[in-house]
């Protein structure tokens, strides 16, 4: 994210920039429904629902918690840690400019982040999590973890004051969802059936629309995060499409070179690598730069997962893996790769190493303080309710047990209930 | 010479199956079907649209066994099916006029047997 003027200095309004970014706003936000496609179908049919339903629930509880409190939180007047209450319920968030775009259109688009941020949690406690402490987890974790960290990178925190590098949210969004996902993981235990049983994925095809769809929003979470029509919006769209391109090429390459076949999910699996590696770094390193990047974010994550599935460790649609090694991995190449000329700072192979260490410490610091939030959260909320499902109701499936549907309905043997009557009163 | 039809739930399809290999069960056709065993009604809404679901997703095995093989694979499902509550299933045990392998012609017993037993 570029930095912005406070809003105290007014700028002109832009007409191309506000255009764009109402675009991107729209882009990024279709990655959360694109986020529920890519995760149910990669889970059992049993719940296909409740995981989608993970992503779509986001949608309303971030979007709202980040208009009410979370936006003031991360981008209003604060101190180094985190944002005061300036903007809380809205309040002086209107079609003033901040920068060249009204503050409105701003406050939304960084909504988007926040809602996409929460969702991808999701995936490291499918197929268990009880579906209301869920909604309460995201709804304070946007609060308590995400407001902060964006407000430390991009807000005018203290990570934005020592020069961490983080174009559109490599530590903010990535890292910062894989560290609270790993804690997620071991906190709300593994799946009864996990190491037990096979556990496929029940629709790779919507895992590839899933995966597609990202790819798409993604222009507009990296290409929008130049907040304007300029170069460095440019620079981050054509980096989003070739670094994945470099991601999903590497990944089929490993996956031949193991085991003489590419597959669809790891080609699926790879594009989200390739995209968050880029994220970092987007509009800060050259498009051969980012095709390295691609391809060098490949290996960590390939073998994470590989590796995260012989442990205990449930993290059922390797969040941790994907996002959290992917994420540092993106988020230390920016370091490496960056150059002044590209829009940033001179990074090592410019010369610079400490920008390096820099973004080392920013990772750790997201990660420390993500993971302590998150598991302090889930056990205050463990203490009012049940994090997992009870029972037998893991077997039966979380779509049933959850939300009362199926994703797959046949209608044999379905006997409509008129209004008004129950079983009980009838004869 | 009976077959042996069982009719269990599909999450513990799983462990019946690894119950019946672990009892040398090797021979069985899986299907996928639905029934009504007295299990409380499921009640789902679609849009303003309740339903009660009368019939309950269920696994059926099929299994030609030889007569001596009858209560072993009994055991192996009774075990491996049951979570105590309703909805567990049945086991039907029934006659058997006749049964042949394809490949080989082989008729009745010799059909049942499982191939690294009569080699």
């Amino acid at each position: 994210m570029v930095l912005l003027p406070q809003a105290g200095a007014p700028a002109e309004m832009s007409a191309p920039d506000t255009v764009w970014m109402l675009v991107a706003t729209a882009l990024v936000l279709l990655m959360t429904p694109a986020l529920g496609f890519f995760y149910g179908g990669l889970v059992r049919a049993k719940n296909a629902l409740n995981t989608m339903m993970m992503s779509v629930a986001a949608l309303g509880v971030a979007g709202i918690v980040w208009a009410l409190l979370g936006y003031s939180l991360a981008f209003a007047e604060g101190n180094g840690f985190i944002g005061g209450t300036g903007y809380a319920l809205l309040r002086g968030v209107g079609l003033e400019t901040r920068g060249t775009i009204p503050h409105l259109l701003f406050m939304a688009y960084q909504g988007t982040f926040a809602i996409i941020t929460a969702a991808l949690i999701s995936g490291a406690i499918v197929e268990r999590k009880r579906f209301g402490p869920y909604l309460v987890f995201i709804a304070l974790w946007t609060l308590g973890v995400y407001a902060p960290v964006a407000h430390w990178v991009w807000g005018g925190g203290w990570l934005g004051r020592l020069g961490v590098l983080d174009y559109a949210g490599g530590t903010v969004v990535h890292v910062n969802a894989g560290a609270a996902a790993l804690i997620a993981a071991i906190l709300i235990r593994p799946r009864k059936d996990y190491a037990r049983q096979a556990i496929l994925p029940h629709n790779v095809p919507y895992a590839i629309l899933g995966a597609s769809l990202l790819w798409f929003g993604w222009f507009g979470f990296n290409g929008g995060s130049a907040l304007g029509v300029n170069h460095g919006a440019v620079l981050a769209f054509v980096n989003t499409m070739l670094a994945p391109a470099a991601t999903l090429l590497a990944w089929m390459l490993i996956d031949l070179a193991r085991t003489n076949r590419t597959t669809a999910v790891g080609a699926a699996t790879g594009i989200v690598v390739g995209l968050v590696a880029i994220t970092p770094a987007a509009g800060f390193v050259s498009p051969r730069a980012a095709m390295a990047i691609g391809a060098l974010a490949a290996v960590p994550s390939y073998f994470g997962i590989l590796w995260r599935s012989r442990t205990r460790l449930d993290d059922s649609l390797d969040v941790v893996a994907a996002h959290g090694l992917g994420g540092a991995t993106g988020a230390l190449l920016t370091g490496v790769f960056a150059t002044a000329a590209a829009g940033g700072t001179d990074g090592l192979l410019a010369g610079n190493p400490r920008q390096v260490l820099i973004q080392a410490l920013g990772i750790a610091a997201a990660m420390v303080y993500s993971g302590v939030a998150t598991a302090i959260l889930l056990k205050v909320i463990g203490l009012a309710m049940p994090l997992r499902s009870q029972g037998r109701d893991e077997a039966i499936g979380m779509d049933i047990t959850q939300h009362g549907e199926e994703a797959y309905t046949h209608g044999e043997g379905a006997v409509l209930v008129v209004q008004g009557t129950t079983s009980e009163n009838q004869p | 010479m009976k077959l042996i039809v069982a009719i269990v739930r599909p999450e513990q399809a799983n462990e019946v199956l690894e119950a019946l290999f672990r009892a040398e069960v090797r021979g069985l056709t899986v299907s996928r079907v639905q029934g009504h065993g007295g299990e409380l009604e499921r009640v789902e809404t679609y849009r303003g649209t309740t339903v009660k679901m009368e019939l309950q997703d269920k696994v059926r095995f099929e299994i030609g066994v030889s007569n001596h093989f009858v209560e072993p694979t009994v055991r192996a499902i009774m075990s491996s099916a049951r979570t105590g509550e309703v909805g567990d299933g049945k086991i039907f045990v029934l006659p058997v006029e006749r049964v042949h392998r394809i490949r080989t012609g082989e008729v009745d017993e010799g059909a049942v047997t499982p191939l690294v037993e009569s080699e």
